[in-house]
């Protein structure tokens, strides 16, 4: 019998299905009746599969959003778009395996596509530090979207990084002022933008490549400020409160939703996109053709207009305007 | 026993953090906050930064009537609204930014401090509301403007997702007043660190720093954490960024004001 490893605790009763199922589908187990048995366990699996997803807490669909099989942009690359063709370097100081940067055909527009790797094999993950760029990935990126918006290419990002790399040499090489210059150039680029959290959007390393017309995430997703575990070793100092940061933090699609930091959230298919990478990429290719259709349809001006005010809204805060009311005295 | 504010010990000797020798306090603060034996720049609050850097009784506050919220229902040891109040108390600031105009040897400016004793400096949403009006504001009025940053804790988490978008929110403000032809002078002091450092911080026609102060985006612990090795001696410094191409010039504090006035003239602003 085949079991899935390694499996997500939650998953649990979706692997027993999962194995009773395969038995009954045997050749050797095939009798009168199983026909009828096999259609039952497929109803119950399933209705527990929508029950478990439909009420995933927050730590648990950090789970999903790092789980093993979850669609990489390697994969929608090469499931969503008709041919991709890779252009590498910053230019100045290497090529970041992180970020994948180039052309791609959506149908039958030309696009630019910009996208954290994670990689799949060993070899593909630490060669690109399981999906933390360095400043040179996020200066690729930049170098590619100039390239872009001056050959009238429409952007689309997919997001997925735990985080920017925190190490020596990123910091030698000024990985805070590469994010912040993306963000800067990110938000005049005369070109239509459509970023997609696709996994994981790991606070600045995400936003690094996060500024658009349009913001979406897959449903399993998480975008935050920071990680849970980064989050719990700052504020309860130890990383085992990861779970309860990340229900503090509010996190998930329907969060980013509800703070209007986000436009829209893809459904995944039942059981998150692992389980589907084909229909996942589907919708995301109808929701990609759809949107870049709006876009195309506004002149630069209006559309850069638009962009900073979607970024200009952001942000929950009190403010009396009553002229009369006095600024609490300092104690 | 009563907390002693960061940096900033009570009575009339302090001990310095650069030399760990006992010094003086009113030397210290006759020297804006710098050890009189090693150069070693203090903490200062952003009310005294204002004193330092603007001519005296020019400063006129802009958009103090905002005030932090708890959009979240954010809790961790505490909650978040309850921290606020106590920040609110002890530091006489209603938020980690100040902002307003005033006047550095008679050149009008729009101006901006963060804090870093205010929940470490850290940027929520009304720091970056403050920002975002100062730099729309230099920019309709044509002012040169200067911000200076004190943060340890970079994009503030009790605001989740909203103190992230604050960064993406001031850098495009900041590419607009570019766009339209302002001056921005970014002055980093001790520490500058994370979405502060990766925003707003950065994005400086001109970047300062005050002589070793500790600046990066990652936090030295994380890297540490992460790495599993020791850090080089003068990592994240002042020093260390300047030999690496990211900052313009180190600029002691007694020197700061004339350095922002004559970086002014220059640009014909
Ligand atoms: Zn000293």
């Amino acid at each position: 019998m085949e079991i899935p490893t390694p499996g997500l605790a939650f998953e649990q009763p979706i692997y027993e299905l999962e194995a009773r199922l395969q038995q009954l589908l045997r050749p050797e187990n095939h009798r009168p009746g199983v026909e009828e048995e096999i259609r039952k366990l497929r109803r119950e699996l399933a209705e527990t599969m929508k029950h478990i997803y439909d009420h995933l807490s927050p730590w648990e669909t950090v789970q999903v959003a790092r789980h093993k099989d979850r669609p990489h942009s390697g994969d929608y690359l090469a499931l969503v778009f008709d041919e991709f063709v890779e252009l590498h370097g910053d230019r100045k100081f290497g090529d970041d395996r992180a970020v994948v940067c180039g052309f791609a055909k959506l149908d039958q527009r030309k696009v630019m596509v910009i996208g954290h790797e994670k990689g799949r094999t060993y070899k593909e993950r630490t060669a690109c530090y399981f999906g933390c760029a360095h400043p040179e990935g996020y200066r690729k990126a930049l170098q590619k979207m100039r390239l872009a918006a001056k050959f009238d290419l429409p952007i689309i990002c997919f997001i997925d990084t735990p985080g920017a790399y925190p190490g020596i040499g990123a910091e030698e090489r000024g990985q805070a002022w590469a994010i912040a210059e993306n963000m800067y150039e990110m938000s005049r680029l005369a070109t239509p933008i459509i970023c997609v959290i696709i996994g994981e959007g790991g606070s600045g390393g995400a936003l690094g490549i996060g500024v658009g017309d349009r913001v979406a995430v897959l449903q399993h997703s998480w975008y935050s400020v920071i990680s849970p575990e980064g989050c719990a070793g700052i504020l309860w100092k130890s990383h085992e409160y990861a779970a309860r940061a990340a229900g503090a933090l509010r996190f998930t699609a329907k969060d980013l939703l509800d703070f209007g930091v986000i436009d829209t959230v893809l459904q995944e298919p039942l059981g998150g996109a692992h389980r589907d990478p084909h229909q996942m990429a589907t919708r995301l290719k109808v929701y990609l053709v759809k949107t870049l259709r709006e876009l195309s349809a506004l002149d630069r001006t209006q559309l850069l207009q638009e962009r900073y005010e979607k970024f200009r809204r952001m942000g929950v805060f009190l403010e009396d305007t009553a002229p009369t009311t006095a600024d609490p005295t300092p104690t | 026993m009563k907390r002693q504010k960061r940096g900033v010990p009570e009575g009339l000797w302090q001990r310095c953090p650069g030399c760990q020798e006992i010094i003086f306090r009113k030397e210290a603060e006759r020297r804006l906050g710098v050890c009189p034996e090693c150069d070693y720049h203090f903490y200062v609050s952003a009310r005294e930064r204002i004193r330092q850097v603007l001519d005296e009784g020019t400063f006129e506050e802009w958009d103090m009537q905002l005030r932090p919220t708890d959009p979240l229902e954010f809790v961790d040891k505490k909650r978040y609204a309850e921290r606020l109040v106590e920040e609110q108390a002890r530091t006489g600031l209603t938020d980690a930014a100040l902002t307003g105009t005033g006047m550095i040897r008679a050149r009008r400016v729009a101006f901006g401090v963060t804090d870093s004793a205010f929940i470490m400096g850290s940027m929520g949403s009304v720091v970056g509301e403050r920002l975002t009006r100062l730099i729309e504001r230099s920019t309709a009025e044509q002012l040169p403007l200067i911000i200076i940053s004190g943060s340890g804790g970079g994009a503030r988490m009790h605001e989740g997702i909203l103190s992230l978008m604050q960064m993406a929110k001031v850098s495009a403000a900041l590419a607009r007043f570019d766009s339209a032809g302002g001056l921005f002078i970014s002055v980093l002091t001790n520490p500058t660190m994370g979405g502060v450092a990766a925003s707003f911080a950065a994005l400086g026609d001109f970047v300062f720093a005050e002589p070793r102060a500790l600046i990066g985006f990652a936090g030295p612990r994380t890297i540490k954490a992460t790495l599993r090795i020791e850090l080089p001696k003068g990592f994240q410094t002042s020093e260390f960024l300047l030999e690496h191409g990211y900052i313009d010039r180190i600029v002691p504090r007694s020197k700061l004001k004339s350095e922002i006035a004559r970086t002014i003239d220059y640009c014909g602003k």
